[in-house]
């Protein structure tokens, strides 16, 4: 049995859920679980558990760490399949109002917090369905919708009002929910925006995609159902797609690009396969399923015909040179290799920037460099009065866990201060 | 779900539709557009704000059926409800008092030179209005137009009413006869558009356009209706929809712009075969 449970970003008590299971009382196991994890069907699903819980557990270092993210899966499952799931019970009303700005991981975790302390919770999504990434982004293969779906319901039940196709910096701006909507408090949880491109030649070409276009497509507009549905994407039947990049997302675009009937589907990513970002166990999935990995590969153009489809990457081979500042074995070219990968559609999974709206629309919320949100990370405070902020609006791209972890931390500390 | 509250003709498969939206009528301005969804499985559609009353709390968008969610949405009649509708999104139309301003609409796209003549006009210019279309039955908002105008002309391609050709031919017309223009706005189909940038590009007449790409979200998160500006990459989204004719890439937004034709085939097919059955029935 682990006896700590350091590594859980929200501070699971993972010995004694652990211990729950281990009596056969999973529905207890479960709201052990949910004292500090709103969402443990998600993130038992979704969380880099061998980075995170499992690395520090004490079985790990002489044996296999103990799989406390299937575990954790496994009591959240059996709870809501046996239909024993409980809500929290919900303190006195305390007269505070709060808008909590965006559906995702970060958002609905603060939400569920407040919600609970007693205050008026409203959640505004720019999108017209709730859950943001976990929605649109994370593929039903490794996060199936009607659990987000069942999370959702939860929080309504428990009195979150929610609000659809509604965009923060321009369907309404933070000052307007403060001045005119009398919120006394403010989580922006809007998560990343902007994708990122390579910069290279071609990448306007048709069928060149960002992972989040191609995901969005697939996830939220449900275009593997077209025609009945009518958002169209490009048809990856019998085709050669190539995602770039070593990321979660990289691996679920690259997937579902194989699942939608792909012939060859690639990953190219410019180093090897011990500095990818993706969770090992990913990668893992991805090969089992016939992912064929092009690594030390780099980009430098992509070609296309007369009608502008693409046909092609122009690829660079690469070796492992020196370890860079980010202490990564650095690629460096190899002369004279460079090659023309046959492809029928790419799609860029290199990251993302931030959404300009709110610093637009709100320039007394100081940002970074990289236009990310500035915060005390103790309190996820933004320099703006009653307004915070967490997720990867703050972090830059990062994981659900963290996003949630920023939003609970947030929700503590909107508590205090409204009440002290 | 929003409602319809009129939903008028103004002319041959153009309809004029003003919806429910209290949020977005206080706050749109000339320029901004929205995303709609008309039905449960549509596809999201950005469409410019024609106009609004926030009194009221409606906005107006004016809409020609093409592919198959327009034709659905102009199928709709006043107490109709459409699934979803978010906004204003886009950067609004930069307004200043450029001297003499021309806005130049064509076809549907008069229903957003309409509301940026409007704005042009408040903030201290003298307007032109040149509402061009391919014929007589197609001209919209002439009333509109001409009333918000220091002079208003129409032209239409057959000659069967007002100005006998292209608005290329008479913006070149006014720059011939000596009048200095300061600012242009064209919006219309994207051959237009560029022919109005060819137009205004040996006089360095400052020149914008509104550009429609094919988009998903319209927030700024999926990058699909990226736009070649300069030999920048810019998202129409968030950095538009309106850019410097003079820096846009045609040629890549029309190529873009043909990514799905054999899908929206597909779908306009199905749709005109239903409403068929739909009548027989």
């Amino acid at each position: 049995m682990p006896p700590v449970s350091r590594g859980a970003p929200v501070n699971i008590k993972i010995d004694q859920f652990i211990k729950l299971i281990a009596e056969g009382d999973f529905t207890g196991a479960a709201r052990k679980i949910k004292e500090d994890n709103v969402l443990p069907a998600i993130c038992g699903r979704v969380c880099p558990q061998e980075d995170q819980c499992e690395k520090e557990c004490v079985v790990g270092r002489k044996n296999k760490p103990v799989a406390i993210g299937n575990l954790e899966r496994f009591a959240a499952d059996y709870e809501r399949e046996s239909g024993s799931v409980e809500l929290p019970k919900v303190q006195p009303a305390t007269g505070k109002k709060i808008a909590v700005i965006g559906s995702g991981p970060a958002g609905l975790s603060c939400a569920n917090d407040l919600i609970q302390l007693g205050h008026a919770v409203t959640v505004f999504e720019a999108l017209h369905e709730l859950g943001g990434v976990l929605m649109y982004g994370i593929p039903e293969f490794r996060l199936p919708k009607s659990i987000v779906q069942g999370e959702l319901e939860g929080l309504k039940k428990l009195g979150v009002n929610f609000v659809t196709n509604t965009v923060a910096g321009r369907t309404v701006t933070i000052d307007e929910l403060l001045k005119d909507e009398d919120f006394d408090a403010i989580f922006i949880g809007v998560g990343a925006g902007l994708p990122w491109f390579m910069g290279i030649p071609g990448e306007n070409l048709l069928g060149v995609y960002s992972a989040n276009e191609f995901l969005t497509r697939v996830n939220l507009m449900k275009s593997y159902q077209f025609p009945d549905n009518d958002t169209p994407v490009f048809n990856c039947k019998g085709k050669n797609v190539a995602v770039f990049g070593g990321g979660n997302t990289a691996m679920d675009a690259v997937r579902t690009a194989k699942r939608l009937g792909a012939e060859h589907a690639y990953i190219v990513y410019r180093r090897s396969e011990a500095e990818m970002p993706a969770r090992k166990e990913e990668i893992h999935h991805a090969k089992e399923e016939g992912i064929e990995f092009l690594l030390l590969m780099n980009p430098l153009e992509f070609i296309g015909n007369e009608q502008q489809w693409l046909t092609g990457a122009k690829c660079l081979k690469m070796e492992l040179g020196e370890p860079d500042e980010s202490g990564r074995r650095k690629p460096v070219p190899i002369k004279d290799s460079e090659f023309i990968l046959p492809i029928d559609m790419a799609i860029i999974s290199i990251g993302n920037g931030s959404n300009p709206l709110i610093n637009q629309t709100t320039p007394d919320i100081a940002v970074s460099k990289r236009d990310t949100i500035v915060v005390d990370i103790n309190t996820m405070a933004t320099s703006k009065e009653n307004v915070y902020a967490g997720g990867d609006i703050v972090t830059g791209g990062a994981t659900v866990i963290l996003a949630m972890g920023a939003g609970r931390t947030a929700a503590k500390a909107i508590h205090e201060k409204l009440t002290a | 779900m929003y409602t319809i509250i009129s939903s008028v003709f103004l002319a041959e498969n153009i309809k004029k539709i003003e919806i429910e939206a209290p949020r977005i009528a206080k706050k749109r301005k000339a320029g901004q557009f929205v995303m709609i969804r008309v039905g449960q499985t549509g596809e999201r559609v950005p469409l410019t704000i024609a106009g609004s009353d926030p009194e009221k709390g409606t906005i107006t968008i004016i809409v020609q059926g093409m592919g198959k969610s327009t034709r659905e949405l102009n199928s709709k009649e006043a107490g109709d409800t459409i699934s979803d509708i978010v906004g204003p999104l886009g950067t609004p139309s930069h307004i200043e008092k450029f001297g003499t301003a021309v806005s130049i609409g064509g076809g549907v796209g008069t229903a957003i030179a309409y509301p940026t003549a409007v704005a042009l006009k408040e903030g201290g210019n003298y307007v032109i209005t040149i509402n061009g279309a391919r014929s007589k039955d197609l001209v919209i908002l002439e009333e509109e137009m001409k009333a918000v105008s220091d002079e208003a002309y129409i032209t239409t391609d057959d000659g069967s009413y007002g100005f006998h050709g292209f608005v290329t031919q008479k913006l070149q017309q006014l720059i011939d006869s000596g009048k200095k223009i300061d600012y242009v706005l064209a919006i219309g189909p994207i051959p237009m558009m560029r022919a109005i940038a060819e137009v205004t590009r040996p006089y360095n007449i400052k020149t914008m356009v509104s550009l429609n790409p094919i988009m998903v979200d319209g927030t700024g998160m999926c990058g699909g209706c990226r736009v070649t500006i300069g030999n920048e990459i810019k998202f129409a989204c968030v950095d538009g929809p309106e850019f410097d004719a003079h820096l846009v890439d045609f040629k890549n937004l029309t190529d873009r712009n043909k990514l799905y034709l054999p899908e929206e085939k597909q779908s306009a097919e199905t749709f005109a075969h239903q409403c068929n059955l739909n009548k027989l029935g």
